[in-house]
């Protein structure tokens, strides 16, 4: 073996490279307990942003008194009113968009990993389009109740065409799936844009544009509770593939190489996208950017090792939903913006200072 | 595995099917109505380097891929009874995780776009050899530090793949495939687009690999590179077998004028005493 391997040339190391990089990434595990604890605060305090004064305290009691610890604890109830705006508005509103921030992240990872696409977010396959064509329908039909149904629905019969099209065309292969996703996405949105043209008028236009902007204004329990467990359920079973997502690092034959059952792994990551993607769109509408750029954010500190990857995407994209939101309604206040505008806004110059300082990432 | 602790002594070109290396017979591939492998016999020595060579659209690149169980099945859904047989263990039946800790297959040209670095990269080669919830344990992490010694490349571990020359990123694919600790090797064009002193390397390493016993297989474009190094050749043509034993019984101008259309010539190297090929339009 020593005489095989002998070098013949000095060895090609350099030092500048090897401090700063991975450097950073060794200690990269300690941003998963910084980035918990990160979130927890920022719900905490996002609760208390916004008109009448309240404090960290008064959602503590709130909390505590509803979940019935309050006698336990010593703790006064809170007044009806500071109470109802804890526990009835801003704590879902805040939730909510913790669990479709985390969401977003970690299948913008997944997808982006899957079809080796750094510009892939968790719409690629249309699922943005679809669900919208399908809230549109309901809105201007004025069956806002169905809203959720009609956008999960949309969500998915866009997925089931875009992969029976990429399917139809062959093997599931990136590229086809991108432009089979990309092939539904315009036609619903071309239907969507249609029906809006055709029929939307004064208030439905309104609504319409805020949904289609991505809001989560109108969050309840319920909505925390539909987004809340599909991200428990279905986003724990993604952010756990991140063995599966390393393999395919140098693409799809690697993968297969390396054990890797390719077809039936990307199969059931983009259903499994898919639905996260709908049940989420279902309650928020179709926030841009989170799923997009946070992926790229947090592998600047991590690296591309999805293990830490995916968990701290969700951590960091809960917590910068959740901001994002809390500036939607405090920065025009008392009027709203939709978030997907704040996230627009941060995110598109983030991307590009991201772009200009990684240089590496497309 | 067994790889690294068997002392297989090394078997000098052995034409024939090999007892303990890779046996694979009637391998067929096509596509869209195109043959592209018909009926292919490959034997591969255990402890040998042997190289897989042929003309541009012979079929290298696509019996490598069957061999390794990575190309989708012929479109027509024909396999003709394909057998690949290695150490007496039918390669194609076994359930894929296994297979990938006895058979490791270095493509022609893997990259990445993604921030990964080199340890990170050869770690990739321990995935089947750990649960998928699993993270690196310390066993992984020596494997593919020893992989990277293997290689040459322990000096390159922390460095980004995507900032290394074209010579380090082969090592380093070499370094991901024996972090499998694989008996069989299997490798696409190891040498290609590399600097000679890089081809040497690529070379050397996989000498070191059979001298360990493991069984190499490897195509080559580069029949010059294939006459200095490989025991056992492998001569494809039109999808089919034209030749297969010894270097010196394959690598002549009978058997190479017709396929490849030129003139060969073979001198004989003046240290080593391998045959040298130069060839001129016919």
């Amino acid at each position: 073996m020593t005489t095989a391997v002998r070098r013949r040339r000095a060895p090609a190391v350099e030092p500048v490279e090897t401090a700063a990089t991975p450097g950073a990434r060794r200690g990269a595990a300690w941003w998963l307990p910084v980035a918990a604890v990160v979130l927890v605060a920022t719900v905490l305090v996002a609760v208390t942003i916004g008109p009448a004064d309240l404090t960290v305290a008064d959602v503590w009691r709130s909390v505590a008194t509803h979940l019935g610890l309050g006698g336990a604890l010593g703790l006064e109830p809170l007044g009806a009113l500071p109470d109802g705006m804890v526990w009835e508005l801003r704590l879902p509103r805040v939730l909510t968009a913790a669990a479709v921030g985390a969401g977003l992240a970690v299948c913008g990872v997944v997808m982006q990993s899957l079809t080796r696409n750094p510009l892939a977010d968790p719409y690629l396959l249309g699922l943005s389009s679809g669900a919208s064509l399908g809230a549109v329908l309901v809105l201007v039909a004025g069956l806002t109740v169905l809203l959720p149904l009609a956008a999960f629905g949309g969500a998915v019969a866009a997925l089931a065409a875009a992969l029976g099209l990429a399917g139809a065309i062959g093997t599931i292969t990136p590229t086809r799936t991108v432009l089979a996703g990309l092939a539904v996405s315009q036609l619903a949105a071309a239907a969507t844009s249609f029906v809006i043209f055709w029929s939307a008028t004064g208030d439905s236009y309104r609504e319409i544009l805020s949904w289609l902007m991505g809001s989560v204004a109108g969050a309840t329990w319920t909505s925390v509770a539909i987004a809340g467990v599909a991200v428990l359920v279905l986003g724990t079973l993604l952010a756990s593939t991140g063995s599966v997502l390393d393999a395919f690092t140098f693409g799809d034959t690697a993968a297969a190489a390396l054990g890797v059952p390719v077809a039936r792994v990307r199969w059931l990551l983009l259903v499994g996208v898919a639905l996260l993607t709908g049940a989420l769109v279902s309650q928020s509408g179709a926030i841009g950017f989170v799923g997009l750029i946070l992926p790229h954010a947090v592998r600047m500190l991590t690296g591309a090792r999805h293990r830490l990857l995916l968990p701290l995407s969700a951590l960091c994209g809960a917590s910068f939903l959740v901001w994002a939101d809390t500036l939607a309604r405090t920065v025009f206040a008392p009027r709203e913006v939709p978030v997907g505008i704040v996230t627009a806004a941060i995110g598109a110059p983030v991307f590009a200072l991201l772009l200009w300082r990684g240089r590496r990432i497309a | 595995m067994t790889t690294e602790t068997r002392t297989h002594v090394p078997a000098p070109s052995v034409a024939g099917p090999p007892d303990d290396g890779l046996d694979a017979a009637r391998v067929s591939w096509s596509t869209a109505g195109r043959l592209i492998l018909d009926g292919v016999d490959v034997t591969a020595p255990a402890g040998a380097v042997s190289g897989l060579l042929g003309p541009n659209g012979s079929g290298k690149s696509t019996l490598l891929r069957v061999l390794a169980g990575v190309q989708p099945p012929s479109d027509d859904g024909r396999d003709d009874g394909a057998r690949v047989v290695f150490a007496g263990a039918d390669l194609l039946a076994l359930p894929r995780r296994r297979r990938a800790r006895t058979l490791a297959f270095v493509e022609q040209e893997a990259s990445t776009d993604l921030p990964v670095t080199v340890l990170d990269a050869v770690l990739l080669g321990r995935i089947p050899h750990r649960s998928p919830l699993a993270g690196d344990s310390a066993d992984d992490r020596a494997a593919a530090r020893r992989a990277l010694d293997a290689v040459d490349a322990a000096g390159l571990a922390d460095r980004e793949v995507t900032t290394l020359s074209g010579g380090e990123r082969q090592r380093v694919h070499m370094a991901r495939a024996l972090a499998q600790e694989p008996a069989l090797i299997l490798l696409d064009e190891p040498t290609n687009h590399l600097d000679i002193a890089a081809q040497l390397d690529a070379l050397r390493i996989l000498r070191a690999l059979a001298d360990r016993g493991v069984t190499v297989l490897a195509a080559l474009h580069d029949l010059h590179l294939a006459a200095q190094h490989c025991d056992h050749v492998v001569l494809l043509s039109g999808g089919r077998v034209v030749a297969a034993g010894a270097v010196g019984d394959v690598l002549v101008p009978d058997v190479l004028d017709p396929v490849y259309g030129v003139r060969t010539e073979v001198l004989t190297h003046p240290r080593t005493g391998r045959p040298v090929l130069t060839f001129s339009p016919r």
